[in-house]
């Protein structure tokens, strides 16, 4: 047993010693960097190592949850006593009950041993490339806001008493920048990203080149009339799209009466054209891995197929709660954090048309490249958004003009079924959890801007 | 004094983190302590207990910073730390100043949340959800939390600053969910302050009635409208208004990357000169204070705006370095795992002359923005956002018929120089700010204020 699995049998074992009827300790250790350059020097270059142990006890069918970063003997057992001591301040949840063990089968590919191999002088060039490529692109870039590599190692080690017991290892990095064009007496930015297992994966001109296109293609760009059209969402805009739906889905959030998809399920919600997963399996996804955060097998699960509501997600507190099988959609952002409900990775099916068949079949619209203000814009109980965006006009079925300062209005559930046509070209984005998306055509969207 | 580092242990580990050269080194060590739990369904739950400790240590030379952060607080986690963040250096040992501790008088607390029993803090929880559902069968939903965190930090660094700090937020919120029919809204309300159990000994209970209020006004509330319109923003948490479209345009690392709306305009008129508006870290037991920042420098109060004017920008210890000024107690951090950088402590906007009633009065046909979700922007293009949760008409200078849920759009000068009446009245709201990656917490405050046109990006054809 390696010593992180043992850390976590100690903590199952000092929970039940405070008085837990059963226990579950998920531990974790990850070490990271992180490179931030600007104007051609290493602004900031960061190492850290970070490893912590959640522990959840039930008491009967009453839970609490506590962490810590003490990995000491000593320092376990407090953390155990103290998620005992929380349990016992809990109110009783018939449906609390630990996960029972199951099969769960390995990924391959999820963890890159080349990245630790990769010594700080080579991801710093990276990071430095990324700039130096966004800065030749064209002498109206005036700089690049910040240019950032990240990566991380990550071991994780579950154990229940139970039964639950699995460790493995994942590995992921990114860059990006964020690039400033000037023209017309105004600043524009651009973002430029490119995720992977380790940064031979990452394409450093690429991501340059790409922040330093979006920028220079929003100068001289002005507020659109206020109408209904057609709109263009493109990847990144879509995946924040997907990621509100994908968390609407969640039981959780249903059985509580706060998803506008309460009682949708079988429902007709979507075109044929719109298909979504939730794959935890995917070794393309950021957020793959054989298990999710309370042990169970990750899977891959139809959301929306054929234009019905084909299934929410669940872990096992919803799933006893909804008479359902969990499917591995136990999220946790660390050991910091209760298990509870979430998407994995959300895969958008591909369709047929490039982004210039999409543009040609908007007619006359908006292509929507930025959105801002999600967190407060969207009510994730009602469905209904009002968000700040910025893109490009499309006249007869080509990208035109510039836009900025216009809000996009409208409704989750009505959003599913005007998407008309998703794009032939998907791209995993980290926003709105982790999403693989092409663009989207989307019949119709209130538009808000003079 | 909270004793979490030694001093000789600090100046061994300032002289690690030196020993490959270096201008300046800092060791910044934390212990974070925290208890939250929630109510839903009128359950007690997600009751979770949290204990971390760790420190961060960074060494900067030319330009660069090179930072390590460790868990744990032995002396041999330290020194590991500093040699981490050593190691990618290459020049000749540098020594560090011999420690001078800086004496800090922590925000007072009355009652520790520590040591108030868990059962206490439930039955405030279950307070709150009797009084959010006691609003009326409408309330179908309610959930409401509770939190407290304290963090005790201790920053030595190689000039010879050691100072120490001990912090107690606590923090409780509701969400409602009020139904009629086929119509479903939410409604929200927080009490935060920089205090500790004290803060929730008066009528804790009127937040979830604000939040259940707010849900069923919206069940008769239409579609906002669209389009461009004069604006009146509510006080409290209306300041994230202010905090999108200036604060965060002021934060010195966005001024010298160039990626700021601001760059340039210092002693400019940038707004009408009815306006002055500050960040002050010392507003006592406000959310966004503390008695130093994350560097040890002394919070203040600084005016950003005064009589219409930008009079100054928000430094951490580095940008004010490289603009040769002194800091102005902005340099915050999440926590150890985070480099401080420039933040907003309590940002607002002074009182001042005119009158809800008359500056609504004065709109012929616009928009009422009550309450607020938050809010988002981009300093470099000054493109901002801003979520009203809770809105309504003016027509024929009378507040009408309530909205749902709108946003509000704008670029930060022209809205800035717009805001045409700032009210007499004035208080101050929690939030949580999101920057390159670190939250912290922050307040925001004004009177009511008018914006003489602002984009509402409403539903209504």
């Amino acid at each position: 047993m390696t010593e992180l699995s043992e850390t976590a049998q100690s903590a199952v074992a000092a929970a039940l010693a405070a008085g837990a009827g059963d226990a579950e300790a998920f531990v974790s250790r990850d070490s990271g960097r992180e490179v931030r350059v600007h104007g051609g020097e290493v602004e900031s270059l960061t190492a850290a190592t970070q490893s912590g142990v959640g522990v959840r006890a039930w008491i009967g069918h009453r839970v609490g949850y506590a962490f810590g970063t003490d990995l000491s003997a000593a320092g376990v057992a407090a953390i155990a006593a103290r998620a005992a001591a929380a349990a016992g301040v809990a109110d009783e949840d018939e449906f609390a009950a630990p996960p029972a063990p199951a099969e769960v089968e390995a990924i391959a590919g999820l963890s890159d041993p080349g990245l630790a191999a990769t010594p700080a002088d080579r991801i710093a060039e990276l990071a430095l490339t990324v700039e130096r490529t966004a800065l030749a692109a064209d002498e109206r870039i005036a700089g690049v806001e910040q240019a950032v590599y990240a990566d991380s190692s990550e071991r994780v080690a579950i154990a229940s008493s139970a039964g639950v017991a699995g460790e493995y290892e994942t590995s992921s990095c990114f860059a990006y920048l964020q690039a400033l064009a000037e023209g017309e007496g105004a600043r524009e930015t651009g973002l430029g990203f490119g995720l992977g297992r380790g940064p031979g994966d990452l394409d450093p001109e690429a991501i340059g080149a790409e922040g330093a296109a979006r920028a220079l293609s929003m100068i001289g760009a002005t507020k659109p009339q206020s109408r209904s059209c057609p709109v263009v969402l493109d990847p990144t805009v879509a995946a924040s799209f997907a990621g509100l739906i994908g968390g609407g889905l969640g039981a959780g959030a249903v059985q509580r009466g706060r998803s506008p998809f309460v009682d949708r399920l079988g429902d007709e919600l979507a075109g044929a054209a719109l298909v979504l997963h939730d794959d935890g399996r995917d070794p393309g996804g950021s957020s793959s891995s054989p298990f999710d955060g309370e042990g169970v097998s990750r899977r891959r699960t139809a959301l929306i197929e054929d234009g019905l509501l084909q299934a929410y997600l669940y872990d096992t507190y919803t799933a006893n709660r909804g008479e359902a099988v969990s499917t591995g959609s136990a999220a946790r952002s660390g050991y910091r954090s209760l298990p509870s409900v979430s998407t994995s990775n959300l895969i958008v099916g591909a369709g047929e048309l490039p982004l210039s068949g999409l543009l040609a079949a908007a007619g006359d619209g908006v292509y929507v490249t930025d959105v801002a203000g999600l967190h407060s814009g969207v009510n994730p109980v009602t469905g209904v958004f009002s968000v700040g965006a910025s893109g490009r006009a499309i006249r007869g079925g080509e990208l035109a003009e510039p836009l900025r300062e216009f809000t996009i209005a409208g409704e989750l559930v009505a959003l599913l079924a005007a998407v008309e046509a998703t794009g032939s070209e998907p791209r995993w984005v980290p926003f709105g959890g982790s999403v693989c998306t092409p663009p989207l055509l989307v019949g119709e969207m209130a538009i808000s801007g003079s | 004094m909270s004793g979490l580092i030694d001093p000789a242990v600090a100046e061994r580990v300032l002289g690690k983190a030196l020993a490959n050269g270096g201008r300046f080194a800092e060791v910044f060590a934390e212990r974070r302590h925290g208890l939250s739990m929630a109510i839903d369904e009128s359950r007690i739950e997600s009751v979770q207990s949290g204990a971390e400790e760790g420190a961060g240590v960074r060494v900067v030379e030319g330009s660069t910073t090179y930072f390590a952060h460790v868990d744990g607080l032995d002396p041999a986690d330290l020194e590991r730390a500093a040699e981490e963040a050593a190691s990618a250096l290459r020049g000749q040992r540098a020594e560090p100043r011999a420690l001078q501790a800086r004496a800090v008088m922590p925000i007072a607390i009355e009652l520790r949340p520590e040591e108030v029993p868990p059962e206490r803090k439930a039955e405030l929880l279950r307070e709150l959800d009797e009084r959010g559902r006691g609003k009326g069968g409408e309330i179908v939903q309610l959930n409401a939390s509770y939190l407290e965190a304290r963090r005790q930090i201790a920053v030595a660094n190689s000039d010879g600053l050691l100072a120490e700090d001990d912090r107690t937020r606590t923090r409780i919120g509701a969400q409602a969910v009020a139904r009629r029919g086929d119509a479903v809204e939410t409604g929200g309300e927080t009490l935060g302050a920089h205090r500790g159990f004290e803060l929730l000994e008066d009528d804790p209970g009127q937040v979830a009635e604000e939040a259940a209020r707010k849900a069923l006004t919206l069940l008769d509330a239409g579609p906002a409208p669209s389009g461009s319109m004069p604006v009146v923003v509510s006080g409290g948490f209306g300041g994230v208004l202010f905090h999108e479209m200036t604060g965060h345009g002021l934060e010195a690392d966005h001024i010298q990357k160039g990626a700021s709306v601001y760059v340039g305009k210092l002693g400019e008129q940038v707004a009408q000169p009815l306006l002055n508006a500050y960040d002050d870290g010392r507003l006592p037991h406000e959310w966004g204070s503390d008695a130093i920042d994350d560097e040890g420098a002394a919070t203040q109060k600084t005016q950003v705006i005064e009589d219409g004017r930008l009079v100054a920008y928000l430094y951490d210890h580095l940008s004010a370095e490289r603009d040769g000024v002194a800091p102005t107690g902005n340099g915050r951090r999440e926590s150890f795992r985070h480099l401080p950088i420039p933040r907003m402590t309590n940002t607002y906007i002074a009182p001042g002359e005119a009158t809800p009633e008359e500056m609504i009065a004065a709109v012929e046909k616009g928009f009422y923005a009550a309450s607020f979700g938050g809010g988002q922007v981009d300093p470099a293009t000054g493109d901002f956002v801003f979520g009203v949760a809770e809105g309504y008409l003016i027509e024929g200078g009378k507040v009408t018929r309530p909205c749902r849920g709108a946003t509000l759009i704008g670029n930060c000068l022209e809205a800035l120089a717009a805001i045409d009446a700032v009210g007499d009245d004035f208080w101050m709201k929690t939030g949580i700010c999101g920057k390159g990656g670190q939250r912290v917490p922050v307040g925001t405050g004004q009177g009511h204020v008018r914006v003489g046109a602002m984009t509402v990006g409403g539903t209504e054809r």
